[in-house]
């Protein structure tokens, strides 16, 4: 929109001037307005000049957005175990460190939650991994869901094939989209196929669509109960209690009650999605190897930008010589510059953001790429452009005025 | 012509200006004393790094000076404030460049419009006088033209109406048929008499071209950072 606008702008500044009709349109604005009209016609006379000085700025914002996405869209994958059931609290282990490392409870663990004061309900959750063989003789490794029978509280939202409910006939599964893919794509695996879990069989009932997780290991859901006799006997086999608070109480302090009352680890979802992705950060090196391509790219962006624009002032010195010679203040030519360096950082803004989000759109169409373009990000580069527009228009405005006008006379 | 019964547009005393320091320090003006009357048009010539340029932009005020005054129109201009003294050029001086630095993006109109803009006149008011100020150089048809579809000669006509739509009484001049052939040049330096014979305002041409000595009514003679001589300039166009 920003970019439109600018575009707009610099149409209207430029092609009305060569069919003459600029003047006519406006005669009553004086003053400074008038020299911030000289500031966009010597910004977008030089169509060379002003495009070189475009693309330098769309591709520094490019760069910065489309890897600022793809960094942001990783670590909302590194959630999606969390994500994908839904539920507003989580009771774990009270040692925790994140939604793939499950550290087992004991069974009693879901009743002494429902008897905390504020508890609406609370249902246990299996979540471990398995080997999946398929009739091919092919073995996948996949995570299994087990959710409780009776309300599948932790279903995914969005069923692409099947029956969802059907999960509660002899030996049902429930893959995701991902796992179809993982173990062969629809010829191999569709609705009907049998399998071996452990040596059990297990049937597709059903596809469900879910957000691909960090680690794209195939998740298939069952019941709880069916759980217990696919996975191998072990003495706490509970991974996890799915509650919700009752409406009017602070979730924030039924997770507290649980702490306190249970001794177990409890979070509302937002704070384990939270405590997940920093333990991806600090754990799997992502966070550096990441966060030094996105610093870089936005160091390398951010120079792109300000060199550039200080280039073209620089090219212009001796014009803005001629208009101090005529009687331009420091304070009127700082604000032509000014105007000239905002206006092309908007508009390379714009611009750069929608080439990032088509980037965006076209290669991470249906969840197979990591790419999430958030508000703050947005914000975040908008920001970062603004501060360094400023910065090389300051540097620019202080070599204006130490510039003596007497450059024209050379 | 002037006789010097006019009153001083500029009075220069003592101007001496340097530039760098130390051993590499260079004085390009070694006291320079110099009046310039309403009415006159005045050459300044001498051979080049004689300190022309330098004294030009001095009296324009777009260069400090180490030592002396220099009052134009009867206001200290070396003593203004860098503020006061940018508004004063803008409201009191014209000037016309060798390279005759018009704005490339803007059109021949626009540009003549601009140091009215910058005195805050309105766009329209500003455009319609660039447009009279231009037929009055002979480019009344070339209004809407870029500084690129112009010749040289056109561009430097369009300069001058730059320099003269805010109706400056002191119009600063440095080798203004430098890029001209001879016929433009000629007529350029008719444009700029008929300028400087107005009797509130004068005219200071820097220049090194001998074909053109014939319009000034006086010819200062700079050399080595001194006013050598100011010979009076006969109409019959000898010295």
């Amino acid at each position: 929109m920003i970019g439109a606008y600018f575009f707009i702008t610099m149409i209207r500044y430029d092609c009305f001037s060569s069919i003459g009709l600029e003047f006519s349109t406006s005669s009553s604005r004086v003053g400074d307005h008038t020299v911030n009209y000289v500031a966009l016609k010597m910004l977008f006379g030089d169509r060379a000049k002003y495009l070189m000085l475009l693309c330098g700025l769309t591709f520094a914002v490019m760069l910065i957005v489309q890897q600022g996405s793809i960094f942001w869209g990783l670590m909302m994958w590194s959630q999606a175990s969390i994500t994908n059931l839904n539920v507003p609290i989580w009771v774990t282990d009270p040692g925790i460190a994140q939604v793939d490392e499950v550290k087992p409870l004991a069974d009693t663990a879901v009743d002494r939650v429902r008897s905390v004061d504020g508890v609406e309900w609370a249902v246990p959750l299996y979540k471990g991994l398995l080997r999946a063989r398929l009739a091919t003789g092919e073995y996948h490794q996949i995570t299994l869901t087990g959710l409780e029978s009776a309300t599948l509280i932790g279903r995914p939202a969005e069923v692409l094939e099947g029956r969802f409910e059907d999960i509660l006939q002899p030996d049902a599964v429930v893959l995701d989209q991902w796992a179809v893919e993982r173990m062969g794509g629809p010829t191999v695996v569709r609705v009907g196929t049998i399998f071996e879990l452990n040596d059990k069989l297990a049937r597709v009932v059903a596809i469900a669509k879910t957000q691909k997780s960090f680690t794209n290991i195939p998740v298939v859901y069952t019941t709880y109960e069916r759980a217990m006799r696919y996975v191998p006997h072990e003495r706490r086999i509970l991974s996890y209690v799915l509650a919700k608070h009752k409406d009017g109480v602070p979730v924030e302090d039924v997770v507290q009650r649980i702490r306190t009352q249970t001794g177990l680890g409890a979070f509302t979802q937002e704070d384990f999605g939270f405590k997940t992705y920093m333990w991806v950060l600090v754990n799997t090196g992502i966070g550096i190897n990441f966060g030094t391509t996105i610093l870089l790219g936005f160091i390398v962006g951010m120079a792109i930008a300000g060199q550039t624009f200080y280039l073209f002032t620089i090219e212009n010195l001796r014009q803005f010589g001629a208009l101090k010679a005529m009687g331009a203040s420091s304070f009127t030519l700082s604000r032509m510059i000014l105007l000239q360096a905002f206006t092309v950082g908007l508009t390379g803004y714009g611009i750069g953001i929608g080439f990032a989000t088509v980037f965006g759109f076209l290669t991470a169409r249906g969840g197979n790429l990591p790419f999430a373009e958030t508000w703050q990000l947005l914000l975040l580069v908008l920001v970062a452009l603004l501060a360094i527009c400023l910065v090389s228009a300051s540097v620019s405005i202080i070599k204006l005025a130490r510039l003596e006008p007497a450059i024209v006379f050379r | 012509m002037n006789d010097n019964s006019q009153p001083a547009a500029v009075r220069a005393r003592g101007i001496v200006k340097s530039f760098g320091s130390g051993d590499t320090q260079i004085t390009v003006l070694k006291g320079i004393d110099l009046d310039i009357y309403l009415g006159e048009l005045l050459l300044l010539v001498g051979e080049s790094g004689g300190g022309k340029t330098t004294l030009l932009s001095a009296i324009a005020g777009i260069l400090d000076i180490n030592e002396g005054n220099i009052d134009v129109l009867g206001v200290p201009l070396s003593a203004l404030p860098a503020n006061k003294r940018t508004r004063f050029r803008g409201q009191t001086m014209g000037f016309i460049y060798q390279q005759f630095n018009l704005l490339p993006a803007l059109t021949a109109a626009e540009n003549v419009a601009v140091p009215l803009l910058i005195q805050k006149v309105g766009r329209a008011e500003a455009l319609r006088r660039a447009r009279v100020m231009l037929n009055r150089v002979g480019l009344a048809d070339r209004t809407e033209f870029l500084p690129k579809n112009l010749s040289g000669g056109q561009q430097q006509r369009v300069a001058i109406a730059r320099a003269l739509v805010n109706e400056p009484r002191l119009l600063i001049c440095d080798e203004p048929t430098a890029a001209l052939d001879g016929p433009n040049g000629q007529k350029i330096m008719e444009l700029l008499r008929e300028v400087g014979r107005s009797p509130d305002r004068c005219v200071i041409v820097v220049t090194h071209d001998s074909r053109i000595f014939h319009f000034g009514d006086r010819m200062a003679n700079l050399t080595d950072g001194r006013i050598v001589n100011i010979e009076q300039i006969s109409q019959e166009g000898t010295a």
